[in-house]
């Protein structure tokens, strides 16, 4: 074999190799959005939600309107209502509209209502509280998108 | 859903990326044949026409049983196992001009064998994806696999030597020429074990915490599983006599549990403790010898493998690992070309050395492309991990995506004398069936763990729950479940 064919071989071999990883890149770069829905590798454990959650407020989009409650810890977590124009009930009592399961909820815990196009949280007098991200609700309060409403163990945030 | 978005499946990228790294087998056997015999035979292709053969088995097999499975886990994984055969029967081929032997057939000698084995590893991994639908349906057996796990791992601890020790480390049973390495499948088992306690019991690690040096370090009673695990760890380097096969199991261990708790203090107290562990063991092997001695003559090897001293020691001395050395200098920036250099040179090219017999002839060039192709396979598996819906799936993706990439960073280490030398196979390289078999079953697992990550999730409850419920209504508002 001439010396010139052995050395194209060479470093064909070798450029072909390249290519291979970058054709497999540019695979992976297609599918990079795909799947991806939780961007904390293990749902956050209760009580340290907040660490996960914490920048959320500041990516919060402001001039979307909610469409969706998503519950994001606790046991219901993955349920999504969808928002119409009904307030929203939750706690323990079984005609909530929410009904959530948690030793630290109370019966009738907290209330989701809409006005003008904004949702507001509002505490129904519950023994342990609702939280909006760090805070503690006292009276209605307007929940931006994607910031986390604390019950108990459960974490529910509005989405667009 | 309020967003509709096409999903698709990928399949006929996965085919064509197949498609690619078969041509690359191809052409590296064409290469060594025509530096080999001076001329490419007509039939240079059969080799990579048959592994190909094989790869678009167990495509298929992945088409029809996880569709959404991530498409560059095959195609990347084949290019190396593939490139491993070639290589293998590159040596043969090699040692048959050298003993004026009739060239070997496709299935004879260490290359062929490597190829019986693929299709037996492909045979297993389909089977894995075709019996297991779920991988959630694993955690069920988990306290089962742990315990199998341990003792997989232990066996060749405790039989004679005669029977589990090849060159100084005690990892194999051998029944006369055949044997096996436990180990590699304890790996698995032991991952899915890890994972359901560490999902069980995160929260107690995460929570109960002091605060020390701006680090939340966990309370002295919640140390009791890391310390289990290190001081298990620890045997096996004493009494299997690998660091690397430690190693592993340790960093496994510490990692799943980093990924549970999300604290950084676990890694922090991992590495302390193992290379604690480690300096001692290497300060015994120098006062005291016994059980420890092993270890300290790698490390010592691993120091100065040059030394007039450590060369020419009459057992145990640093010839392997110098030849090694010497072999991917020689091969230099873009190496000798596939079939060109002289990798026989170096002792256990076929398995533990397997890197540094390529290395020799595709350069750092080419060796670096394999690397990224290792890299790219263990981010495949962490974004599995990071993109299913469950805890439990997570930290199995995460624990085996962490195990591969270790396993190549210990033998990779080795041989490159970053640390001191273990006996690890290349995953998908080396030859050895355990291995093999290992490390496949280890991809359909991450297979069956991205097909979940990325299947839309209506089409998760249809086939989960049989047939299509309607949605669960609640007072007027509809709701979606994502999370079955």
């Amino acid at each position: 074999m001439p010396e010139f064919v052995l050395t194209v071989a060479r470093f064909g071999f070798l450029i072909l190799l390249w290519i291979f990883v970058f054709t497999v890149v540019g695979v992976i770069r297609r599918d990079l959005f795909a799947g991806g829905r939780s961007k904390s590798i293990v749902a956050s454990p209760r009580g340290v939600g907040g660490a996960v959650l914490q920048g959320r407020p500041a990516k919060a989009k402001r001039g979307k309107a909610a469409r969706q409650l998503v519950v994001t810890a606790g046991q219901l977590a993955g349920t999504r209502i969808t928002l119409g124009e009904a307030p929203i009930t939750i706690g323990r009592a079984e005609d909530s509209t929410l009904v959530i399961t948690d030793d630290f909820a109370s019966a009738r815990h907290a209330r989701l209502v809409p006005r003008d196009g904004q949702w507001f949280v509002e505490d129904l007098g519950s023994t342990n509280g609702t939280y909006l991200d760090r805070g503690k609700v006292s009276g209605p309060t307007p929940v931006p998108l994607g910031v986390p409403i604390r019950i108990g163990r459960t974490s529910l945030e509005l989405r667009p | 859903m309020s967003r509709i978005r096409q999903w698709k499946t990928r399949r006929n990228a996965e085919l064509g990326l197949l498609a690619f790294a078969m041509l690359l087998v191809a052409a590296f056997g064409a290469t060594v044949e025509a530096n080999q015999f001076d001329e490419i035979r007509p039939n240079f292709w059969v080799p990579a026409a048959l592994i190909g053969i094989l790869f678009l088995g167990l495509h298929v097999v992945v088409r029809f049983t996880a569709p959404f499975a991530d498409p560059v886990l095959l195609p990347a994984v084949a290019l190396i196992n593939g490139i491993g055969v070639a290589f293998l029967r590159r040596l043969d081929i090699a040692r048959a001009i050298a003993n004026d032997e009739p060239v070997p057939g496709f299935f004879a000698e260490t290359g062929g064998r490597q190829l019986a084995w693929t299709l037996l590893s492909l045979i297993l991994a389909a089977v894995l994806l075709l019996l297991l639908r779920d991988h959630k349906v694993i955690s069920r057996y988990a306290y089962t696999l742990g315990l199998v796990g341990i003792v997989l791992m232990m066996i060749p601890a405790v039989l004679p030597g005669s029977i589990s020790e090849v060159n100084g480390a005690k990892l194999w049973i051998r029944f006369g020429s055949f044997s096996i390495q436990p180990g590699e499948f304890a790996k698995l088992a032991l991952v899915s074990f890890f994972a359901y306690y560490l999902v069980r019991k995160r929260e107690v690690l995460s929570l109960a915490s002091h605060r020390f040096l701006g680090i939340d370090f966990p309370r002295g009673r919640d140390l009791g599983p890391v310390v289990t695990v290190w001081l298990f760890s620890l045997l096996v380097l004493v009494f299997e006599k690998d660091l690397g096969t430690a190693l592993l199991y340790f960093g496994l261990f510490v990692v799943t549990l980093y990924v549970a708790t999300e604290r950084s203090s676990w890694l922090i107290i991992g590495l302390v403790l193992f290379f604690g562990g480690v300096y001692v063991a290497y300060l015994l092997g120098s006062t005291i010898g016994g059980p420890f001695a092993n270890f300290y003559d790698r490390a010592e090897l691993w120091l100065d493998p040059f030394s007039q001293e450590n060369y020419t020691r009459e057992s145990g001395n640093s010839y392997q690992l110098v030849q090694g050395l010497l072999g991917l200098g020689t091969g230099g920036l873009f190496g000798t070309g596939p079939g060109a250099g002289s990798p026989g040179k170096v002792p256990e090219v076929r398995t533990d050395f397997i890197f540094a017999g390529l290395g020799e002839e595709v350069g750092l060039f080419g060796l670096s492309a394999l690397l990224v192709v290792y890299l790219l396979i263990v981010e495949r598996g962490l974004h599995a991990a990071l993109a299913v819906r469950d805890s439990f799936g997570k930290l199995v993706a995460g624990g085996l995506a962490f195990t591969l990439g270790l396993q190549v960073f210990v033998i990779l280490g080795g041989i490159t004398g970053l640390i001191p030398l273990t006996g690890q196979t290349t995953p998908f390289l080396s030859a050895g069936g355990s291995s093999l078999m290992a490390n496949w079953l280890l991809i359909a697992m991450l297979l069956r763990i991205s097909d979940a990550a990325r299947r839309p999730a209506n089409s998760l409850a249809e086939r989960t729950s049989g047939p299509k419920k309607a949605p669960t209504q609640l007072h007027g508002a509809m709701t979606e479940v994502i999370k079955p």
